[in-house]
């Protein structure tokens, strides 16, 4: 097959490449230009993208680089800061891949004539018995990645790899150091990748979007305080609200931008019984009412039963088997079947 | 994927020419047997001094110019730094560029807070505006230290009427070092008109097969420019640095087959690039040819607003495609050409000529510049001609 392989510059989709590359395959590496500011993590720096090219140097495979920057900015990072200005936690990392690297890379090896896109992300796509695609976890359960690839359809999983998922990250870093890759002990990347660490988020979103105070009241709305930046502020946050120390511990229950106003109150006030989700996406066919999944709020965390009580084209609610903390609005919801192995469906936190 | 490539058509040579044979020929030797330093004061130094001196000597009687005045740099990119900052160092004052120049002037005017003067449709600095701008900044009470305006853009291959430009540099701020980055300009023009009416030119010897890492730059007798690089006091205390006996050398040779072959390739080329466009523009609907010129049948602007481009650059923009797709194709085809220029990491940045001239960003995304020169065959174009129809092809219909 004649595959193109996403290159950020780090070990995972060096070995990607690599494995690709062992199979026979028809390999060519591209490294998307994602953001032209100010970042010193990601695959934007030209550290990551020389890590990327001679890596794909030493495998022999062509590489190329493809600027994307704009669909990046209209797509990721426009939607950050618009999800900050509205009071809601978003995930960059999801929506990039949602739309730069399953829709805007994808649609480019299509038309350049490639059999499919592969990326160095720890999961795996399996086709069932029924012919359907899936999403799986990774073999190596700390550093899965299903829950970040979890919106890709059918069409999107027949044109997708992912050549690490069946391997460990030790096992990674393995490969890697036998073929004397450069990336082999290249630390993981973490973090948005458009946000400095010198700056840090708060610089960053000051920068584009004027911060507004907002009073901090509890839930019979009598004020306790003030905060600086309402649009920083997060549903379950506890830290950075400037309350007076003592039991109990304050958490954010609520945050409303434009009423300029942060609610608070006691840890077991965050407790619901059930999640709303919107922007559906079913890798599938929607689940029937009643069908009980495995559902995951972050990217690390871990799942919770549920049953599913609302099913519409676009929209979800899960009723908890036991109550769980409120996800933050903007948040990704995950939605794996039973054995808590398959991605079945995902969307975003009301 | 590159080595299942029967054929490569090599039309990149805006970017870097093949190095003439007579240019290799002629560096050889000073890698090999006189690698002496040239400074020195022995018989082997002397033997370096002796080719660069005849070097000098020949690309001054070249360019029009005084021994004297024919500095070598590592490249235009340098002979660039060397007027704007050096000017600027020396006399104080405001860096003007046009919209359209090459980066190694842009960002150099940029970083000094200078006056960037807007280009119009065809890519040339807008006369009228740079004689306002030249004046405002005298009615602020500054001095002009330097204007710096290309003979040929980079990109798009428009040349520029230099003597109109030093006419309005001359009138409106008599003490500026007018500059201009030549680059594009020796292997197409006599390089000696440029270098009558300014004070210092750059140019880059790999544009003219030459090597890379080399450059002349002339700087007029009378003109002052801070040096760049300090040191040693080589080139006339102008440029520091031991001196690059075997590029010097080389640079001169392929100057002169550049210059005494000029006349012929002129002819040869304007002919492979009226085929390249006109094959292209005659099978596809919605390419815009960015300078309407030369070779084009249709649309053809009044008389009074063609603008002369140089025949080494096939500046094409595609409607509805996009250059790193086209390339890629292009490149599997067997076909090295580029679109704009590429930033460190090698990606393809929106071009800031294509935007100054105005073109619709619908074109302007779909890009391409195919660029021939001495070493570009008629086989080459037709190649090219049936790789860009069928990748453009290709590209619309799949989308």
């Amino acid at each position: 097959m004649k595959v193109l392989v996403a290159m950020s510059g780090g070990v995972d989709s060096s070995v990607a490449a690599a494995e690709l590359r062992r199979e026979g395959h028809d390999v060519v590496g591209v490294t998307m230009r994602l953001w032209g500011g100010e970042s010193d993590t990601g695959c934007c720096s030209v550290s990551d993208v020389d890590d990327a090219r001679r890596v794909a140097q030493q495998l022999r495979i062509d590489h190329l680089v493809f600027n994307f920057s704009e669909d990046f900015s209209t797509h990721v990072v426009d939607p950050y800061v618009d999800a900050h200005r509205a009071g809601t936690t978003p995930n960059p990392c999801i929506e990039c891949n949602r739309h730069l690297k399953f829709d805007r890379l994808s649609q480019r090896a299509r038309l350049l004539g490639f059999d499919a896109v592969a990326t160095g992300h720890h999961a795996r796509i399996e086709r069932q018995p029924s012919g359907v695609w899936r999403v799986a976890r990774g073999a190596d359960a700390a550093k899965d990645q299903s829950y970040v690839v979890h919106m890709l359809n059918q069409r999107e999983l027949a044109y997708t790899l992912f050549p690490v998922g069946h391997l460990t990250k030790v096992q990674v870093r393995e490969r890697a150091r036998e073929l004397g890759l450069r990336t082999a002990s290249k630390p993981d990347s973490q973090d948005v990748c458009f946000i400095s660490k010198t700056g840090g988020r708060e610089t960053f979103l000051g920068h584009r979007i004027p911060f507004r105070s907002a009073r901090v009241v509890d839930e019979s709305g009598k004020e306790l305080g003030t905060v600086d930046a309402v649009e920083m502020i997060t549903v379950g946050q506890r830290r950075g609200l400037r309350l007076p120390g003592g039991a109990p511990k304050q958490f954010v229950l609520d945050v409303d931008t434009e009423r300029q106003t942060v609610v608070v109150g006691e840890e077991s006030r965050l407790s619901r019984n059930d999640l709303h989700v919107g922007w559906v996406s079913w890798s599938h066919e929607p689940l029937p009412i009643g069908s009980e999944v495995m559902v995951q709020t972050s990217a690390h965390g871990a799942t919770q039963p549920a049953l599913l009580e609302e099913v519409d084209t676009n929209s979800v609610v899960v009723r908890w088997r036991e109550a769980q903390r409120r996800v933050a609005p903007g948040q990704s919801v995950v939605f794996y079947d039973v054995t808590d192995r398959l991605v079945l469906a995902g969307g975003i936190a009301s | 994927m590159t080595s299942s490539v029967r054929r490569l058509a090599y039309l990149d040579h805006a970017a870097t020419t093949p190095m003439r044979e007579s240019a290799i020929a002629a560096m050889a030797p000073y890698l090999a047997e006189h690698y002496a330093n040239p400074s020195g004061s022995h018989r082997s130094s002397r033997m370096a001094r002796t080719a660069i001196d005849e070097a000098r000597d020949d690309v001054a009687d070249v360019l029009g110019c005084a021994p004297g005045e024919v500095v070598f740099t590592s490249g235009g990119t340098e002979g660039d730094n060397a007027a704007v900052f050096g000017a600027v160092r020396r006399h104080g004052g405001v860096a003007v560029c046009s919209a359209v120049e090459h980066h190694a002037v842009l960002h150099c005017v940029e970083h000094l807070h200078g006056e960037v003067v807007a280009a119009d449709r065809f890519g040339l600095i807008d006369i009228a505006a740079l004689k306002q701008t030249l004046e405002r900044v005298a009615q602020r009470g500054e001095r002009v230290a330097v204007v710096s305006v290309m003979a040929v853009n980079n990109e798009v291959g428009t040349i520029t009427p230099m003597r109109d430009v030093a006419r309005v540099v001359r009138g409106s701020a008599e003490h500026a070092v007018f500059h201009s980055d030549a680059v594009q300009a020796a292997c197409w023009l006599d390089v000696r008109d440029i270098v009558a009416v300014t004070d210092v030119v750059s140019f880059s010897a790999h544009k003219f097969g030459g090597p890379k890492g080399m450059g002349v730059m002339v700087v007029k007798k009378g003109v002052t420019l801070e040096p760049l690089i300090m040191g040693g006091g080589q080139e006339r205390d102008r440029r520091s640095g031991t001196s690059n006996v075997a590029g010097i050398v080389a640079t001169a040779a392929a100057l002169r087959e550049t210059v005494t072959t000029r006349e012929a390739e002129v002819v040869r080329v304007a002919e492979l690039k009226r085929l390249l466009i006109e094959g292209i523009c005659s099978q596809l609907p919605d390419v815009l040819e960015t300078v309407p010129g030369l070779g084009t049948t249709e649309t053809r602007p009044s008389a009074r607003n063609i603008a002369s481009t140089v025949p080494g650059v096939a500046h094409l923009c595609f409607a509805d495609v996009e250059s790193e797709a086209l390339l890629f194709l292009l490149d599997e085809a067997g076909v090295c050409a580029s679109a704009a220029s590429a930033c460190a990491s090698g990606a393809m940045e929106p071009s800031h000529v294509l935007r100054a001239m105005g073109v619709p960003s619908r074109f302007a995304k779909g890009a391409l510049r195919l660029s021939l020169g001495h070493t570009t065959t008629r086989d080459d174009v037709a190649h090219a001609v049936t790789a860009a129809v069928a990748s453009v092809r290709r590209l619309r219909t799949t989308q």
